[in-house]
């Protein structure tokens, strides 16, 4: 293989990535639902963010008098509090609206770190092989045959309630998944024609992982980590609802169904309501992701 | 398939299951807390009594000697003894046993019998409202939390129209003799109709609940399988013969369109097992999953490592057996 044609090769496979980047609008489009997923995500986003102007109440603030009101479509019910109160008179709708702080945050920063580093250790796995390789391979596969709740109450047993330990509880095993798909990529990847032409050019080892293969690979990885999220999200609730995610003092969706749970007789509101919102907000999470995977990623499709 | 390669594939589980059993070892010993102060509570034993507990369970030891007891131990079949029960930990989980399995199993036969059909109605009248509309019903199957799910189900079936039981696995007022511990055979085994009924109606909340994730899973691996089988020749042929779409559906497409079906029951059983202690919580049944929680906030040690170590072991003999199985049904796939 020339120079030139080695260059050619390398230009080709930029060209091709930038080209499907800029399709991706137009193709994402079409998919009715996974729009609408993604602007229901970011409504939650910007209800996060702006959760302090938006709440009619402080999610804290308890009123004796008006303990158990229903929500205001109900009998009973007050426009004060639109979707009701809970036995300590706290407003549910402010409540689920800081809700989505602890639901949202732990979603994005479990997978970020999960996705950083499955990345690394995969990339570097994937492309070097021997020794290194061995030895994390066989730690995911011994990781990956624990059930993954249990595996995180272990953990947040040994490290008690909070959120920090949440994160590192749901990441200690969620990094495994990312890595196991990066190190197949990267050894798929590298079979190809355009890292010969890069190898034949001098380029560095590190520079042919960085510049060459990641693009490549960046599609699916994408996919993943957004249909993970959903899940992670989930597993934090549950946490939360077994009593042992975020404090008790932070609001958060599932600590709230596991307050209601006592009251499901006469007060369902309390319960069903932030249930609602985190079955929402996964929903469009995955409607999101098997968008992208749509467009972005058809390999991965045949499920 | 190459007899060699299965065994390999047997005998490359036991330095996984020895890993899994080292790493829960370690783990409970990170684990904040003594068990012994937490197993006495506020008793009044002194210290001096205190520490002659903790030598009668080999826990004033050094931590390699307790792991290779531990280990020695699980050789031999023993697995210890339960600080909570003060029985052996294999009782203990046997008497747990059969609850979650019987669970887990009536979460299987709910999602297959509501998923098969709901995937090859989608296939069949593919692109239709039903389509749409059992597909958008499959989604929202993946997205819902199953501790939320049940307690919308204990809501509706049994606060409001008071149809099905909610909490245990019998009524009270039934009696069983039990023999496997499973409700559903037992009853049937003792002609027990009454208790089979019971143990059916108690049944079908949490089991849906368990299943609706992998229901929902089902139904969108048969559309997609069947879509494929559908395109193959043969069934064209089959059309081509005169045959009813119906018949073409059920004798010649659905046999080939389940083998995908069998793969992810296979690898979820594993979800299902790490999903049943919050089912069981729900619904207050009595079986491992909730045990273990216990076991872990009560620094039952050998609980926790008895049980854990059974989870992994389900775990990784589900997916062996799927591999194999696989690679039967579909010889292109080296194993």
């Amino acid at each position: 293989m020339t120079l030139s044609e080695g260059k050619e090769i390398l230009r080709d496979s930029s060209r091709l990535w930038w080209q499907n980047t800029k399709d991706f609008w137009r193709r994402f489009r079409k998919h009715p639902l996974a729009v609408l997923g993604l602007v229901i995500l970011i409504i939650y986003i910007l209800m996060a963010i702006f959760a302090p102007f938006i709440a009619p109440h402080d999610p804290n603030k308890q009123s004796i008098s008006n303990r158990l009101l229903p929500p205001m479509a109900f009998e009973g019910g007050t426009s004060e509090y639109p979707l009701g109160t809970d036995y300590l008179g706290r407003d549910i709708l402010s409540r689920i609206i800081y809700g989505s702080r602890v639901s949202l945050l732990v979603g994005v920063i479990s997978i970020a770190i999960s996705v950083f580093v499955g990345f690394v250790l995969g990339a570097i796995a994937g492309y070097y092989r021997g020794f290194f390789d061995t030895v994390l391979s066989r730690f995911s596969e011994l990781l990956m045959a624990f059930p993954f709740l249990i595996f995180t109450i272990f953990v947040m047993a040994i490290l008690g309630p909070g959120f920090w330990n949440l994160i590192v509880a749901l990441t200690f095993k969620a990094w495994v998944e990312f890595f196991r798909l990066v190190r197949g990529e990267i050894m798929s990847e590298m079979t190809k024609e355009y890292i010969e032409a890069a190898r034949a050019l001098g380029r560095s080892s590190k520079e042919i992982i960085t510049l060459e293969i990641v693009p490549n690979i960046f599609h699916s990885v994408l996919v993943l980590a957004t249909l993970r999220m959903g899940y992670m999200i989930i597993t934090e609730a549950s946490l939360s609802f077994l009593g042992i995610g975020v404090p008790p003092r932070i609001p958060a969706w599932g600590t709230m169904v596991a307050d209601g749970r006592d009251y499901i007789l006469n007060a369902w509101w309390i319960s069903t309501l932030p249930g609602l919102a985190i079955v929402i907000l996964v929903l469009s999470i995955n409607l999101f992701g098997e968008g992208l995977r749509d467009v972005l990623d058809p390999r991965l499709k045949k499920d | 398939m190459k007899k060699i390669k299965v065994l390999e594939r047997i005998l490359a589980t036991i330095p996984l299951m020895l890993g899994v059993a080292i790493l829960v070892f370690v783990f409970m010993r990170m684990l904040p807390g003594d068990p012994v102060d937490i197993m006495m509570g506020d008793s009044l034993a002194t210290e001096a009594e205190m520490s002659m507990i903790r030598e009668s369970m080999g826990l004033d030891e050094p931590f390699g000697s307790q792991l290779l007891s531990f280990l020695g131990g699980i050789l031999k079949g023993d697995l210890g003894n339960s600080y909570m029960f003060n029985a052996p930990v294999k009782d203990v989980i046997l008497r747990a046993l059969p609850a979650t399995i019987e669970l887990a199993l009536a979460a299987i036969v709910i999602a297959l019998l509501l998923g098969v059909p709901i995937g090859i109605l989608s296939a069949v009248k593919r692109n239709s409202w039903l389509d749409r509309i059992t597909m958008g019903w499959a989604f929202l199957g993946i997205s819902m939390p199953a501790f939320w799910l049940g307690l919308v189900l204990i809501i509706l079936f049994g606060v409001n129209w008071g149809l099905l039981p909610t909490q245990g696995r019998l009524d009270h007022f039934v009696e069983l003799k039990t023999i496997t511990g499973i409700y559903t055979l037992d009853s049937i085994l003792t002609g027990n109709l009454e208790a089979f009924k019971s143990s059916v109606r108690h049944l079908l909340l949490p089991g849906f609940t368990l299943g609706a994730n992998l229901m929902a899973i089902v139904a969108r691996v048969v559309r997609s399988s069947m879509i494929e089988v559908l395109e193959q020749d043969y069934v064209t042929l089959a059309r081509a013969k005169g045959l009813v779409e119906w018949a073409v559906v059920t004798k010649h497409a659905l046999r080939n369109a389940l083998i995908p079906v069998i793969t992810v029951v296979g690898l979820q059983v594993g979800v299902l097992l790490g999903g049943n202690m919050i089912v069981e919580q729900v619904f207050s049944w009595p079986g491992l999953g909730r045990l273990v929680v216990d076991a872990i906030y009560g620094r039952d040690y050998p609980l926790v490592q008895g049980a854990v170590m059974l989870y992994a072991l389900t775990f990784v003999v589900a997916n062996l057996i799927v591999d194999i199985l696989y690679t039967n049904l579909n010889p292109k796939i080296e194993l």
